[in-house]
């Protein structure tokens, strides 16, 4: 086995322990163990390792666990443990980076130490002189691990313990992320599939244009980023904008998307501010003269950085509301369990998560309803304009609900975008807080929203969007790793191991046979997506083939649209009469901007459901929820055995893969001749191994129980949940029954 | 169009109309004030059984339809203006209210609107019978013979020679508001029930609900032993206890377990009640399950009312929701029927479960914990037995606890019991959805028919006032309307696991609000069209599918036979049939 880099690991039995439990007795008399080491990824670098170090099992308060070895590597914290792990083997969504106890680096959130019973939040300072006996990892993607370090050597926990703080918490360069030592040889998948559109050539932003029959003008101007170098590479403006260089790179009206009536939707970051305030009103006049030509002559503009909160605010709302799900043992997780609701609310995470679809919904109104061009603006133009634009897209265009749709609108809004994911996602640890926020995340919090109250109309699934939200931190995607197109450009460049000759590439996240092998892609898949009807077809012709799924319910059972499509032309609507609307806030109260769109929502509820045509969420206080999914998943408290969503899939699955049987069995008796037909329906390559799925938990394809005895999860301390002080409490059950039966 | 389904709300030939305003467009217009939308004016219709109103001159077209059993209270809302108008509030049992005006009928023969309802609305009040007395729909099943308890205990394998069914109470003279059919150890003779008897609460002595296939190990439920405050012992019920714990052959332990909170149960004995010390009950163990009581229950659910109806207060939604501990209430209640379950099942133990009464959170319990214990429980017809047994027959009082038919708005007896049960109910069908066989219509059929008033089924106190009163004989049960269109109720996700337990989560981060039927009149909150739509298409797609198959395959199989030539094709691929009932 290779281990590049394992230094004094080779002698690791245990010299000081400090106490012994049955277990471990046990263990020690064993023979010497065979060395185990990590299976290294290709450029992956061991730095130390450790042994025995426990690992405490988290759904257990006695403090037991098992005994391995705990590596650092360039790549990953993991641990192997000493006793075979049949897990592994048999898992169906078995991520090939990493497995359930590795850690990316990039993953791990904070870092705790417990010293002396006192559990201490490990900073620089803290790592230099004691090591603590146990260390509590938080992760990005709410995993949480113990480890006990005082059943190995005081060096190497020591080492270890400093290994660890150091590279996942200090500040470090760009240059030291996993991906620009990562060599993975491309598998003749990774072959570029040009699936997802990356918005990386003039030619993806003209089919788009064409595609959405939007009337704009390509910039190929800062293709050598000349403009400036926080704009994408190309990007599309109305094509009533004169002089490109007289912005210094900002306040550019940025194309989004084009509405079927003609009206666009714009995105800018503002214009420089001058000495003159009157050069900033006059950039801001040309701004909104340019798209209001764009159709109709007719504009309305939203600063979003005064209607929406801050991304500092984002940022603390998440601190606070991930912490309800980082849950380190029983006892915390049935005490936070008593006020749950009242903790959610104060941290205010679901309340943004509306605020932002409640904007995104005006924005629909105004192109839906009132056929006007809308241009969102923002300091920089790339955080909130993202989602707000995105989210917009979702709502407005089914093409945006299919899976590749969704992953060309990340790549067009947000990677081509120019949103800074490096320093929004924080994952060089720079001390500067400003600039961290999970912007990007709150995009996929909202579409998830959407995904769980309209589930028919999204090809995805919310596994799909869990993932996606977890890739964020695994340091081998070039998606997420810069804060612009000019950034990952010149990284690129000089990180190359033949500079100038070829750019160094690393896989794309959408590229997902890197992390999952086909099977686990599966689970991507809404088995109740609602195929698009074929008479459509003809509109979405214009864009690159994308992959066609079967898997879908049988077209004939959904009735086709009988409104309009989307993109038709609309050359009559030329005659309205011309209008500007230029409305810091376009809706009139700011009190409740709900009850303005309120009257969209409902006569949009009255109309015959469409899974292709406009799709609304709604926003009233019960609608919006918690991801369940991304943030209970590691929580053995509350997994259902045998029940959740997965039992809803297995069951579909199943019908479906009956119905293209039966289909099939069709096929072979109408064309009467005896072909060995063994072209398996596609369906059958999707049906899952679920095994019985009685035995799987809410949890899966996440977390796997091991929870095997089946037995129930017994809440603790119930009656400091209620106490209800009131005089009804001890009043008699039968108002009439004070017959004394003594 | 769900309303057009019921047979219930069409207007059956027993209905007397009395038809008020039908006039539209005139100052004797009635207006519906609705919350929702405003002011809708339309014509308003009262039979002795429901209350309509309609409006036609908007799109869509509006109408409400609604049982008078729903009305919990009419009240007329101020004095008459100067215009003439009378405005009054209907407040409904189904988390809603109401509220009409219209001019005062100048004909003053004609009886207002508002007499007519207090009449109707509340019969029992004014001597008069329920509607399900005069209701004679026939649908082609009788649900009044769904449950036979005999058969009832011969399915779970009662086991002869540790239990039997004993006839002391068939004419109900043991305990009023026990069933006449009740299963005790063999060890124990009539004679020792008797004295159990009088000393358990209101009579109800520990009797076997449920026994274990396999283990033999039994859920018994009864009220408080009457202990009082000098500790009062009646050897005949240690006796009882211990003979159940013996018939256990699996355990040598059993647990009791009292739903109250401790403190509730030791104030009980200042009143002569109490629980069972555990010098007395050797091999006992004792468990307080701290569910609150009735008068707990129903504030709770008129403050969860106030929450959701009419506006719901979308930045304070959570807070305001955890402030009616609706929910809490709801996660004790299934956590105390996990621990049954657990006991049963993972503990192979017998457990006794009582309250005060037994006849509030201790049918919740048990039904609840054999719901997860015992699949058929599950089903459309298992779930019907259970209620019938566990609710009905061992006396819930659904009279005092919806008080049908009764003006008395504010009687103390009055709560949600059953609501909350099946809400629980519904709880378990979100965490398990493909191990129920009913779906969530079925559910809220059962809710809506309870307080209706449409049926004989949720009528009177206990077993013995329905014979007295012949409800079987002069009403139409639930379960025949329901059984006779069982497609409606269906679940197309059911897979049925025999001998499957289910053990839910209680955490309250998997409990929900029950939206669509606690916030069902808030058109904002309806779903377009439900996610079940779909499956079923799927299901009607794959009969269609299997059934021309079948077709073809006959044929072929008909044309192999005629020409004897070699068959053509190998379409033997047997497609593997997945229980579904649809």
């Amino acid at each position: 086995m290779l281990s590049l880099g394992s230094v004094g690991a080779k002698s690791t039995k245990p010299s000081f322990v400090s106490y012994v439990t049955p277990e471990e007795i046990k263990l020690e008399k064993e023979p010497p163990k065979i060395e185990k080491h990590p299976d290294l990824l290709p450029g992956e670098v061991e730095f130390c390792c450790a042994n025995p170090i426990l690992k405490y099992t988290q759904d257990d308060l006695s403090q037991r666990g098992i005994f391995g070895t705990l590596f650092c590597t360039n790549f990953r914290v993991t641990f192997i443990s000493d006793e075979k792990s049949q897990e592994e083997t048999t898992k169906t969504f078995k991520n090939k980076l990493y497995g359930e106890n590795d850690i990316p680096l990039m993953c791990v959130d904070h870092i705790y130490g417990v010293y002396d019973e006192k559990k201490k939040l490990i900073t620089g300072g803290l790592v230099k002189n004691k090591y603590p006996s146990k260390m509590i990892i938080h992760c990005k993607d709410l995993r949480v691990f113990q480890f006990c370090l005082t059943f190995t050597k005081e060096e190497d926990a020591k080492k270890i313990f400093q290994g660890i703080a150091h590279h996942c918490l200090e500040e470090k360069s760009l240059k030291c992320v996993f991906a620009f030592s990562y060599s993975g040889t491309p598998s003749p998948e990774m072959q570029r599939k040009r699936e997802t559109i990356l918005f990386d050539s003039p030619e993806d932003w003209t089919q788009e244009m064409k595609r959405t029959r939007a009337n704009c003008r390509l910039v190929t101007e800062n293709e050598n980023f000349e403009l400036s170098q926080r704009l994408p590479k190309y990007f599309v403006i109305p094509s009533a904008l004169g002089d490109l260089f007289s912005y210094q790179g900002k306040g550019f009206p940025i194309w989004c998307w084009s509405h079927h009536s003609g009206c666009a939707l714009f995105k800018a970051s503002l214009p420089p501010v001058t000495q003159e305030d009157g050069d900033f009103q006059k950039h801001l006049d040309i701004m909104i003269n340019a798209v209001a030509h764009n159709y109709l002559y007719s504009a309305k503009t939203e600063d979003l950085s005064e209607s929406l909160p801050t991304i500092q605010d984002i940022q603390q709302s998440y601190n606070k509301f991930k912490q309800f799900f980082l849950i380190e043992n029983s006892t915390d997780f049935w005490l936070s369990d008593v006020k749950w609701f009242s903790s959610l609310e104060s941290s205010g995470w679901l309340d943004i998560i509306r605020q932002c679809l409640q904007k995104a919904v005006e924005v629909v109104e105004c192109l839906e309803k009132d056929n006007t061009n809308v241009l969102i603006t923002e300091e920089e133009g790339t955080d909130l304009c993202c989602v707000i634009s995105s989210l917009v897209q979702i709502m407005l265009d089914p093409y945006y609900r299919t899976l590749m749709g969704f992953q060309s609108l990340v790549q067009k809004e947000w990677v081509a975008g120019c949103h800074a994911f490096l320093d929004r996602c924080n994952h060089l640890h720079q001390k500067d807080k400003e600039c961290h926020s999970p912007i990007f995340l709150l995009f996929l919090e909202c579409v998830w929203q959407l995904v769980q109250q309209h589930s028919p109309a999204f090809q995805f699934s919310e596994t799909y969007l869990t993932v996606l939200s977890d890739s964020v931190d695994v340091p081998v995607f070039s998606t997420f790793l810069f804060n612009s197109a000019h950034h990952r450009e010149s990284v690129m460049k000089a990180e190359s191991p033949l500079a100038q000759s070829s750019p160094l590439s690393c896989p794309t996240v959408w590229d997902w046979s890197v992390q999952f092998d086909s099977k686990a892609q599966n689970f991507f898949f809404n088995p109740l997506y609602s195929e698009k009807v074929k008479h459509e077809k003809a509109v979405r012709k214009a864009h690159k083939p994308k992959h066609q799924r079967q898997l879908s319910l049988p077209s004939t059972a959904f009735k086709p649209p009988s409104k309009k499509g989307f993109f038709k032309d609309e050359t009559d609507s030329l005659k309205k009469m011309l209008r500007v609307k230029r409305l810091s806030r376009w809706m009139g109260s700011p009190d409740s901007p709900a009850a303005t769109t309120r009257g969209f929502y409902e006569s949009w509820q009255q109309r015959p459901l469409d899974y292709h045509g406009l799709l609304l969420p709604c926003l009233d206080g019960p609608a919006v929820r918690v991801w369940m999914q991304r943030y209970l998943r590691w929580i053995p408290e509350v997994h259902i055995m045998g029940g959740g969503s997965v039992a809803v899939m297995t069951k579909l699955m199943e019908l479906l893969s009956q119905v293209q049987d039966l289909k099939c069995v069709l096929e072979q008796r109408d064309s009467s001749q005896a072909v060995k037909l063994d072209h398996r329906p596609y369906i059958q390559h999707r049906l899952l191994s679920f095994g019985s799925s009685g035995r799987l938990s809410s949890s899966f394809p996440f977390a796997y129980s091991r929870n095997r005895s089946f037995k129930p999860i017994i809440p603790t301390g119930l009656m400091q949940s209620l106490m209800v002080s009131d005089s009804l409490a001890s009043q008699e059950d039968e108002a009439s029954s004070f017959v004394s039966l003594v | 169009t769900r309303s057009d389904r019921s047979s219930g709300t069409r207007v059956s030939d027993t209905e007397l109309r009395y038809v008020f305003i039908v006039c539209v467009s005139t100052a004797k217009d009635v207006t519906y004030i609705c919350p929702f939308i405003g002011p809708v004016r339309g014509s308003l219709t009262v039979t002795n059984y429901r209350l309509f109103f309609r409006c036609t001159d908007r799109e869509p077209v509006f109408g409400l339809d609604l049982p008078l059993g729903v009305l919990s209270r009419v009240e007329k809302i101020g004095a008459a203006t100067s215009r003439g108008d009378v405005s009054y509030g209907l407040v409904c049992k189904d988390m809603r209210n109401l509220r009409f005006v219209h001019k005062e009928p100048e004909d003053s023969l004609k009886k207002s609107v508002f007499e007519v309802l207090m009449k109707f609305a509340f019969p029992v009040s004014n001597n008069m019978s329920l509607f399900a007395f005069e209701y004679k729909q026939v649908f082609p099943e009788n649900g009044w013979r769904v449950y036979d308890p005999l058969a009832e205990y011969k399915r779970q394998g009662l086991a002869k020679e540790s239990w039997r069914i004993t006839k002391v109470n068939d004419h109900y003279e043991l305990c009023d508001s026990y069933p006449a059919a009740l299963v005790v150890p063999v060890t124990i003779t009539d004679e020792e029930l008797r004295r159990v008897s009088s000393f358990r609460a209101k009579g109800r002595i520990p009797v076997l609900s449920w026994i274990h296939p396999e283990s033999q190990a039994a859920v018994v439920r009864a009220s408080q032993p009457m202990v009082g405050q000098n500790g009062r012992r009646c050897k005949e019920d240690e006796k009882l206890l211990q003979a159940i714990m013996d018939a256990n052959a699996q355990s040598h332990k059993m647990f009791i377990f009292d739903a109250r909170p401790s403190v509730n149960a030791a104030a009980n004995k200042m009143k002569g009640g109490g629980y069972e010390s555990e010098d007395a009950y050797q091999n006992a163990e004792l468990v307080f399950l701290d569910i609150h009581n009735i008068h707990v229950m129903r504030e709770s659910l008129r403050k969860l009312k106030e929450v959701v109806y009419p506006k719901i207060e979308d930045s304070h939604w959570l807070s305001n929701l955890e402030s009616t501990h609706w929910l809490e209430h709801i996660k004790l209640i299934l956590a105390g029927a996990l621990r049954i379950a657990d006991k049963v099942e993972s503990g192979k133990t017998s457990v006794v479960v009582h309250c005060s009464d037994g006849w509030d959170r201790t049918p919740q319990l048990t039904s609840l914990a054999l719901i997860m214990l015992d699949s058929h429980y599950r089903t459309i017809r298992g779930f019907q037995i259970l209620l019938e047994k566990e609710w009905l027959s061992f006396g819930h009082r659904f009279q005092q606890r919806v008080g049908h038919g009764d003006k008395n708005h504010t009687d103390a007896d009055r709560s949600p019991i059953f609501l909350q049960f099946i809400d629980c109910v519904w709880q378990m069908t979100r965490q398990f959805p493909a191990a129920f066989e009913f779906n969530e219509y079925f559910l809220i059929t059962i809710l809506d028919q309870l307080y209706s008033c449409l049926f004989g089924t949720f009528l009177c106190n206990s077993e013995q006032q329905r014979l007295k009163e012949e409800v079987p004989k002069h009403t139409v049960s639930l379960w025949s309307f329901v059984n006779s269109q069982l497609e409606e109720f269906v679940n197309p996700l059911y897979v049925h696991y025999p001998s499957h337990v289910l053990f839910p989560t209680v955490g309250i981060r998997h409990l929900q609000l029950w939206v669509t039927y606690y916030i069902r009149w808030n058109p904002r909150m309806r779903p377009q069209e439900p996610v079940h739509q779909c499956y079923k298409e799927l299901l009607a797609k794959r009969a269609e599918l299997q059934k021309r198959v079948e077709e073809l395959q006959r044929e072929a199989a008909n044309r192999t036979a005629s020409s004897s030539s070699e068959r053509a094709g190998s379409p033997t691929r047997s497609i593997t049939p997945v229980q579904t009932y649809v």
